[in-house]
């Protein structure tokens, strides 16, 4: 039922560089039998060097436990993990932990959400910098010590020697983020996975991390994998923009295209529920509803009870993610019934039921 | 009747923002001490416990009508020799008898009563006094929860058994109802302590404070939502004190200081009795102490269960 | 006590909805419903085993002026730590006040104590931040509401499940939520629980701290729209307190930015978007993302070096030059700047900042430079600068 087209759109650009992460068809499910939840159904996504991915939507959707699924970093029990997720074309979801502890660190990195809770509380800043160091690249302490304190200026650290020694909760929330950015980019991953990185923090010091990872991206050609369920984080930083909704991708387009031309109700809803700061003051259109009057994706569309745009198929056929016609194919697109496109260079906006081209 | 919209002009938005708020089922709310209980039926831990509970409360309750012989009738005590002090089994006694003669297998089916009177009740003794001090701790705070919480410490200070020794010694005439004394006391700082932590962070919760930003009164904030919320794992620890209550009113009989009339049997205090025979007849020990760990171990596994079922967390 | 002193139940609302001018006009001086004068909060930071010892104060608020018109929504913005919520709860007389007045209706609330203010206390109610948290996890939807109209003797005989319902509909819920447990809610419906349990008492004023933080993106402007539906109706007045400034723009007439325990600059929420008088408002609404690549390409950002310093150890002089872009040689660091009325073109009076050059800032007469970062220790108490790893608790307690 969430059958992949086998020739996946993604797939044939061959203008970009061959990706270095491919997920396919990723599905993890939770539970067994009657209580059995899948939290991530059938999401397929690529991320090419120096690319920055952004997997975005609301709580419940599935953005984290894909990137868990992805790391290895989901309790070994409990859960079924299906699909593919290739890192340079090795498997990740079949690899050993000895193996994946290594790749971890040294070629796949992760920052979380919350910083404190994510650093030994009891263990000298530096050394946890060094410790990842030391194992990943083999040097010796005092060279791994070294590399520490100048990873640690990197990410904008002041007096990173005082710092070395100190445990994390002497630090500020913005300080730890950075740590934690610091010991994730120590080994220079070539995969960095951002897991809400900034939703902890204030907003000026938000913009202080944003504009780091920016520069750390650019600079030494990482792939980032950014995490988030802020519009305007994707907006100024993701190449290419995923809409997750209820474990699937809803919608696939790079950020112009995506903020522009919204084509899926549940993204054209975001958009038009968050305030701006540099609108004047009027009624706000929310999406009625919560995740909680979700349909089963068996049933038809799971955000038809909630859509605005919901017409009878919706609710009877399962819609199938397909390139959206006259947008190219990085536009993917999963709806019965899209919201209208204004007219564009790429051509005119098609009328509804385009579900297969 | 107080009005908050007047009927005629509601706005459109409003009926719109009726559906906006999200489908809501048509059945009765589920309390979360009925959530609890739906999941505790389910947990093959709890059953076992309740089954264990269940058996030896009926046997408790039925024992003297089906016991084999009288449990006080020294049936055997001319096989006593001073060679054998303690007659075997054998036919109408399939586990013997004790020192004294008294059938064994009547004396154990017997004994369950007595030994889940005296732990239930010393932990509802227990329990009681708790509360009474942990919500005055936790409830009033300042300088009621510093007094309560000295007095506690004071308390907890002193080993427990120590405490039911001297408490029990005290008395001049050691009964059942000593040991249920002693070991209720000792059991009080237990559940005040616990009661007055869960009450302190209730104290401190958000809906408390909606409470008192509501303009409730002290007592009902203290009576209708801080003691609801912090009962749950006072409960837990009563039936896992519950084990502990058995276990230490056997210790008191073992020491001689529990029910002296052995005409009323009590697994602790034939245990005690059985210990001069340690080395030549281990199993008039075993009989009681088995009886006492898997009694012990229904209690902890039903209190184990229970604390699984009332943690928020994992509630689905 | 200045408040009605009819019957409850014969009042339809507060008495502003019957003011002909509904109260929303700005620049109506007159008609004040809450003044603050010079509020302190400070939290004593405890040490010792024995015998508690204070070794210092967290200046959580110190020193706030303001003034809530009636009808108003009163936006307070800043990052955490800076004191907004303490504030919120210090009017609601939910934290002890260190000094100074607050004075709603003309009543000051400060001086009161126990069911003085208690009576008071329906007149004025909080929406908090986690719906979850706020709602008693044991009781019932239809206890829940029906809990303040008994502390206030406003329900009597039948008539109390037409209000209960006339509540719910009020907030968007079918009646059937009144049999059911906070838990069974998704967390928009349980925020509209929280908002009907503040109306069943026909406050007149709301503090709303953070309504919408901790609720998905697709359910904030249900809870939006609600909030200003309900404003129009029932003529209630607003301190909303949020970290969100596009939240804050949305729905608040006037905007006041804290920094650090402080007012740093106080506007009408359009004046204030137009033109940010203050380095550190500048720098927040330059900071937070905007949903649209477009203006995320384009726009010049002010990034602000380091973090907010200790509330323990404040910084001496204006509390943000430590960060400031614009910081000068003379006065920043030594005078602490009161707020004021600038005289540049185009800012109307009814600004306010606190800074000593907002005139040379404005005018670009003074230019941005580099900021070298200072160490901000979180744990730091201002007479113990090194703490160990046991740090007191209390620091981190008190946001």
């Amino acid at each position: 039922m969430t059958a992949q087209p086998t020739a996946d759109p993604a797939l044939d650009r061959s203008a970009r560089t061959a990706p270095l992460l491919a997920v396919r068809d990723l599905t993890v499910t939770f539970g067994r039998g009657r209580r059995e939840f899948r939290a991530v159904d059938g999401v397929s996504f690529d991320v090419a060097p120096g690319q920055t991915v952004g997997l975005v939507g609301e709580s419940g959707c599935g953005k984290s436990v894909t990137s868990l699924a992805i790391m290895g970093l989901l309790p070994a029990r409990g859960n079924t993990i299906g699909g593919s997720a290739t890192f340079a074309g090795e498997e990740l979801l079949t690899m050993s932990g000895n193996e994946l502890r290594d790749r971890r660190g040294r070629d796949l990195a992760m920052i979380f959400q919350d910083p404190l809770s994510s650093l030994n509380p009891v263990v000298p800043l530096g050394t946890q910098v060094a410790e990842v160091i030391e194992r990943h690249k083999r040097v010796s302490r005092g060279e791994a010590r070294e590399q520490a304190r100048a990873m640690l200026d990197k990410v904008g650290i002041p007096d990173p020697t005082r710092r070395l020694k100190e445990y994390p909760h002497q630090l500020s929330g913005g300080m730890r983020q950075r740590a934690l950015i610091a010991m994730a980019l120590a080994c220079e991953p070539r995969l960095l996975i951002a897991d809400e990185p900034t939703t902890a923090l204030d907003v000026t010091i938000q913009a202080q991390i944003l504009a780091l990872l920016k520069e750390l991206v650019q600079d030494s050609e990482t792939a980032l994998v950014m995490i988030t369920h802020d519009l305007g984080v994707v907006a100024g930083l993701c190449d290419e923009v995923n809409v997750l909704y209820a474990g699937r991708i809803v919608e696939r387009a790079g950020r112009h295209d995506l903020f522009a031309r919204p084509r899926h109700p549940y993204t054209g809803g975001l958009l038009a529920s968050i305030p701006r700061l540099h609108e004047e003051r009027g009624r706000l259109t929310p999406v009625p509803g919560s995740v909680s009057d979700n349909i089963p994706w068996e049933q038809g569309c799971a955000f038809a009870p909630r859509c605005s745009s919901a017409i009878d198929v919706c609710v009877q056929q399962t819609p199938e993610l397909v390139p959206d016609p006259g947008h190219g194919p990085d536009r993917l697109l999963r709806c019965h019934n899209p919201l209208p496109a204004p007219p564009t260079a790429a051509g005119s906006g098609q009328p509804a039921e385009e579900e297969t081209p | 009747m107080t009005s908050l919209t007047k009927p005629g002009d509601r706005k459109k938005a409003r009926i719109d923002s009726l559906a906006e708020a999200g489908a809501l089922s048509d059945e009765e709310g589920v309390s979360l001490w009925r959530s609890a209980w739906h999941r505790l039926r389910r947990d093959p831990v709890f059953l076992i416990g309740a089954v264990i509970i269940a058996a030896f409360v009926i046997l408790a309750v039925i024992a003297p009508w089906i016991a084999p012989h009288d449990p006080a009738a020294r049936l055997l005590i001319d096989q006593r020799t001073t060679q054998n002090p303690v007659p075997g089994p054998q036919p109408g006694f399939p586990l013997g008898a004790d020192d004294a003669g008294r059938d064994m297998l009547s004396r154990l089916m017997v004994g369950a009563r007595q030994t889940l009177i005296v732990g239930v009740l010393a932990t509802l003794g227990g329990f009681a006094g708790g509360m009474v001090l942990g919500t005055i701790a936790g409830g009033i705070g300042g300088w009621a929860d510093t007094i309560v919480m000295r007095i506690v410490d004071v308390m907890l200070s002193i080993p427990s058994l120590l405490m039911a020794f001297s408490l029990a010694a005290m008395f001049a005439r050691p009964s059942q109802w000593t040991v249920i004394l002693a070991i209720a006391i000792i059991q009080i700082p237990i559940f005040a302590r616990l009661l007055r932590g869960s009450m302190m962070a209730q104290r401190h919760s958000d809906h408390v404070l909606a409470a008192r930003a509501l303009g409730v009164r002290p007592a009902p904030i203290v009576f209708r939502h801080m003691l609801p919320n912090s009962v749950g794992p006072v409960i837990v620890q009563g039936t896992l004190v519950l084990a502990v209550a058995i276990i230490d009113a056997a210790a008191l009989s073992f020491l001689g200081l529990g029910n002296p009339d052995d005409t009323q049997p009590e697994w602790g205090q034939m245990l005690g009795r059985s210990q001069q025979y340690f080395n030549t007849h281990p199993e008039v020990a075993v009989y009681p102490a088995v009886c006492i760990i898997v009694v012990a171990l229904g209690f902890t596994l039903m209190g184990e269960s229970l604390r699984e079922a009332l943690d928020p967390k994992s509630r689905r | 006590m200045s408040s009605p002193t009819q019957d409850p139940q014969q009042v339809p609302s507060p008495d502003v909805t019957e003011d002909p001018t509904g109260g929303r006009t700005p620049g109506a001086s007159d008609d004040i419903l809450l003044e603050v004068r010079g509020l302190k909060v400070h939290f004593p930071i405890k040490k010792g085993v024995f015998i508690d010892r204070t070794v210092g104060h967290v200046y959580a608020v110190d020193g706030i002026d303001l003034q809530i018109r009636r009808g108003e929504t009163y936006g307070l913005v800043g990052e955490s730590g800076c004191g907004k919520s303490t504030f919120g709860r210090a009017i609601l007389q939910l934290e002890t006040t260190t000094d100074g007045e607050v004075l709603f209706n003309g009543t000051d609330l400060a001086s009161l104590g126990g069911e003085a203010l208690r009576t008071q206390r329906r007149h004025m109610q909080m929406v908090f931040q986690d719906p979850l948290g706020s709602l008693d996890p044991r009781q019932t939807v239809e206890q829940l509401l029906l809990e303040g109209m008994r502390a206030h003797g406003l329900v009597m005989g039948g008539g109390a499940r037409e209000r209960l319902i006339e509540l719910l509909r009020a907030v968007g819920l079918p009646r059937t939520a009144l049999s059911k447990y906070p838990h069974e809610f998704s967390g928009g419906q349980r925020q509209r629980v929280g908002i009907a349990r503040a109306l069943s008492v026909n406050p007149q004023l709301i503090v709303a701290d953070e309504p919408v933080s901790a609720l998905d993106v697709s359910v904030q402007a249900q809870v939006i729209n609600l909030l200003a539906d309900l404003q129009e109706e029932l003529g209630l007045t607003y301190l909303l307190i949020a970290h969100d400034l596009a939240v804050v723009r949305h729905i608040s007439d006037r905007v006041g930015v804290m920094y650090l325990g402080a007012l740093v600059e106080e506007a009408e929420a359009d004046d204030l978007y137009a033109q940010p008088l203050h380095p550190y408002t500048r720098a927040l609404m330059s900071a937070v993302p905007v949903p649209d690549p477009v203006v995320e390409d384009s726009r010049e950002q002010i990034l602000l070096a380091g973090d907010l310093p200790s509330p323990a150890n404040p910084p001496s002089g204006c509390r943000f030059h430590t960060r400031c872009p614009w910081r000068q040689e003379t006065r920043c660091d030594t005078e602490r700047p009161e707020l004021r009325v600038v005289q540049i073109d185009g800012v109307p009076p009814s600004q306010r900042v606190a800074c000593h050059w907002a005139e040379q800032i404005a005018s670009g007469e003074l230019q941005p430079h580099e900021v070298a970062v200072t160490l901000t220790d979180p744990t730091a108490t201002e007479s113990d600068h090194d703490e160990g790893l046991f740090g007191p608790a209390s620091v981190i307690e008190a946001r």
